[in-house]
C-alpha cells in the first residue's frame, strides 16, 4: 500500500464541514462561530508553517539546528510547565523548576530511544529526533503541570498538617510525603489513563498516523507501544522531578514550611 | 533546664528577653492578634527569627530544628491533622500514656479510633495537647490549650499541667483568661502591638 496523497481540492471539501458548523453556530445562536473560524484559521496557518518549518530542518539535516528546534520546544512546554499553577513560586524559580525537570526527561527519554530502540543513523536524524521530543513533550507537559500544581496549589491546604508534624519534630520531608506523593500520583495518571485506554478506548493519533500513511498496522503497533513506554518513563521522571524541586523550594535550612516563598 | 530568649524578634513581633527554668510557667497574656502567637512560632523556630533562643545554654541552631522542636513543642491553638483517624497521629509505643491521658482529661475511651473530622474543637484540642505531652518534650508551649473546653475539663488540663509542671516541664501559656493566668504563672509576659509591655 502506498502513501494516498492530499491534493489542495480534498482539504477544501473537508473544510466545508467546518463551514457546516459555522452555520449551526449561526441558526442556534450558539456564537460560536468567531470562535470556529479563528481556530480553524489558526490551525491551518501554524500547521503550514510548522510543515515548512521541518522541510527546511530535514533539508538542512544539521545537528545543530535539530538542536536549536528542540530546545525551542522545550522551552515552550517548560513555560506551560511553568505558568499552569494557580500559585506560582517567588523570583521565577517556577521557570527554572520546569526548563530544568522538562529539559532533563525529555532529553533523557528521547536520547535513550534514539541510541538503543529507534537507531537512525546519524541518531539525531530530525525525520526522528523532532517528531520524537514532541511528543515526549506533550505527555512531560501534562504530567509535570499537573504535579507542580498539586505541591503548589495545594501546600496552603495542607499547612496545618504539614505544620503539626514539623511541631511534633518530624522532618520536613516526612511532613510534605502525603502531599508530594499525591501530586505525582496526579501526575501520572493521564499516561495510565492512556496506556490502558490504548486499543479498546482510543486509537492512538500516532498509530492511526502511521496506518494512514500506509504502514503495516503490526509495525504501527509496535512503535506505539515504544512510544507508551517512553512517555510512561518521561511521565514519571517529570512528575519526581517537579514535585520535590518545589517542596524544596518551599523550606529553607531550619526545615520550615516557607508559605512566604509563594505568590 | 532553661528556656532562654535574648532580643527574639521578627518583623511582627519583638524583641522579646525571658527566660524560664523548668518546673516554671510562663503566661503570655494580651489582646487578639497582638502576637502571642507569633511568639510561640518564634519558640518553636517555625518562622525566622532574629535574636538568640536558647535551650539549656544550647543555642537553636546548635541542634537540628526537629530536634529543637521535639525539646520545645508548640501546640497551637488550631492544631492541625494529617490522617483520617486520631490513631495514626500517635506512634505505637505512646498509645498507653495517650489512652491514660485521654481518661484524665475526660475524653471517651473510644476515642482514639474516631475521625478527626468528627471530634469537637475540644476534643480535638485536648488531644493535641496530648499528641505532644506523650513525646515527652521539655518546653511545651500551649496556645489558648483550654479556649473551647467546660469548666470541669479547664479544671483537668490545668491539674494535668501542674503536674507536669511539678516533674519539671518548662510552660509557655497564651491565656486570654487573667485568673487561669494568676492560677498557672509564675511570670507574665503581656504584649501590645507586638511589643513586651511592662505589667
Amino acid at each position: 500500500m502506498k502513501t494516498i496523497l492530499l491534493q489542495p481540492l480534498d482539504l477544501s471539501i473537508a473544510a466545508s464541514l467546518v463551514i457546516v458548523d459555522i452555520g449551526l453556530s449561526i441558526v442556534l445562536r450558539l456564537r460560536l462561530h468567531r470562535q470556529i473560524a479563528i481556530a480553524a484559521a489558526r490551525m491551518v496557518v501554524q500547521l503550514v508553517m510548522i510543515g515548512y518549518v521541518l522541510k527546511f530542518v530535514f533539508a538542512l539535516n544539521s545537528p545543530i539546528a535539530t538542536a536549536v528546534i528542540v530546545m525551542l520546544m522545550v522551552l515552550v512546554a517548560a513555560r506551560e510547565v511553568a505558568a499552569r499553577p494557580d500559585r506560582s513560586l517567588i523570583h521565577g524559580q517556577n521557570y527554572l523548576i520546569g526548563l530544568v525537570s522538562v529539559a532533563g526527561a525529555a532529553t533523557l527519554a528521547s536520547v535513550f530511544a534514539l541510541i538503543t530502540a529507534i537507531r537512525p543513523d546519524p541518531w539525531f536524524d530530525p525525520h526522528y529526533a523532532i517528531p520524537l521530543v514532541g511528543i515526549i513533550l506533550g505527555s512531560v507537559l501534562n504530567a509535570g503541570s499537573i504535579a507542580l500544581d498539586g505541591v503548589l496549589s495545594g501546600v496552603e491546604a495542607a499547612q496545618p498538617g504539614i505544620e503539626a508534624r514539623l511541631m511534633l519534630g518530624h522532618s520536613y520531608w516526612a511532613a510534605m510525603a502525603s502531599l508530594i506523593r499525591g501530586s505525582i500520583r496526579r501526575g501520572m495518571l493521564p499516561i495510565i489513563n492512556q496506556m490502558s485506554a490504548a486499543g479498546i478506548i482510543t486509537l492512538p493519533g500516532i498509530m492511526t498516523g502511521q496506518i494512514l500513511a500506509g504502514l503495516d498496522p503490526i509495525e504501527a503497533v509496535k512503535y506505539q507501544i515504544l512510544l507508551m513506554f517512553l512517555l510512561s518513563g518521561a511521565s514519571g521522571l517529570v512528575a519526581v522531578a517537579v514535585a520535590y524541586a518545589a517542596a524544596w523550594r518551599l523550606t529553607d535550612d531550619r526545615q520550615r514550611l516557607r508559605l512566604d516563598h509563594l505568590r | 533546664m532553661t528556656l532562654r530568649m535574648q532580643m527574639l524578634r521578627n518583623a511582627w513581633a519583638g524583641p522579646f528577653n525571658a527566660s524560664i527554668d523548668a518546673a516554671q510557667c510562663l503566661c503570655v497574656t494580651g489582646a487578639s492578634g497582638s502576637g502571642k502567637s507569633v511568639l510561640l512560632r518564634m519558640l518553636a523556630d517555625m518562622d525566622p527569627v532574629e535574636g538568640e533562643l536558647s535551650l539549656a545554654g544550647m543555642d537553636r541552631r546548635a541542634m537540628s530544628a526537629s530536634t529543637w522542636r521535639q525539646r520545645v513543642m508548640l501546640v497551637p491553638a488550631q492544631a492541625g491533622w494529617w490522617a483520617p483517624t486520631v490513631l495514626e497521629h500517635f506512634a505505637e509505643a505512646t498509645l498507653t500514656d495517650a489512652q491514660q491521658l485521654a481518661d484524665r482529661l475526660r475524653l471517651p475511651s473510644d476515642i482514639f479510633e474516631r475521625q478527626v473530622l468528627r471530634l469537637s474543637s475540644g476534643e480535638r484540642q485536648r488531644l493535641a495537647l496530648i499528641r505532644a505531652l506523650v513525646t515527652r518534650p521539655t518546653a511545651l508551649l500551649l496556645d489558648e490549650p483550654t479556649a473551647s473546653l467546660d469548666q470541669d475539663s479547664v479544671a483537668a488540663v490545668e491539674s494535668l499541667l501542674a503536674k507536669e509542671l511539678a516533674r519539671g516541664l518548662i510552660l509557655v501559656l497564651v491565656t486570654h483568661d487573667a485568673a487561669q493566668a494568676a492560677r498557672m504563672g509564675h511570670q507574665t509576659l503581656h504584649i501590645a502591638s507586638g511589643k513586651p509591655v511592662a505589667a
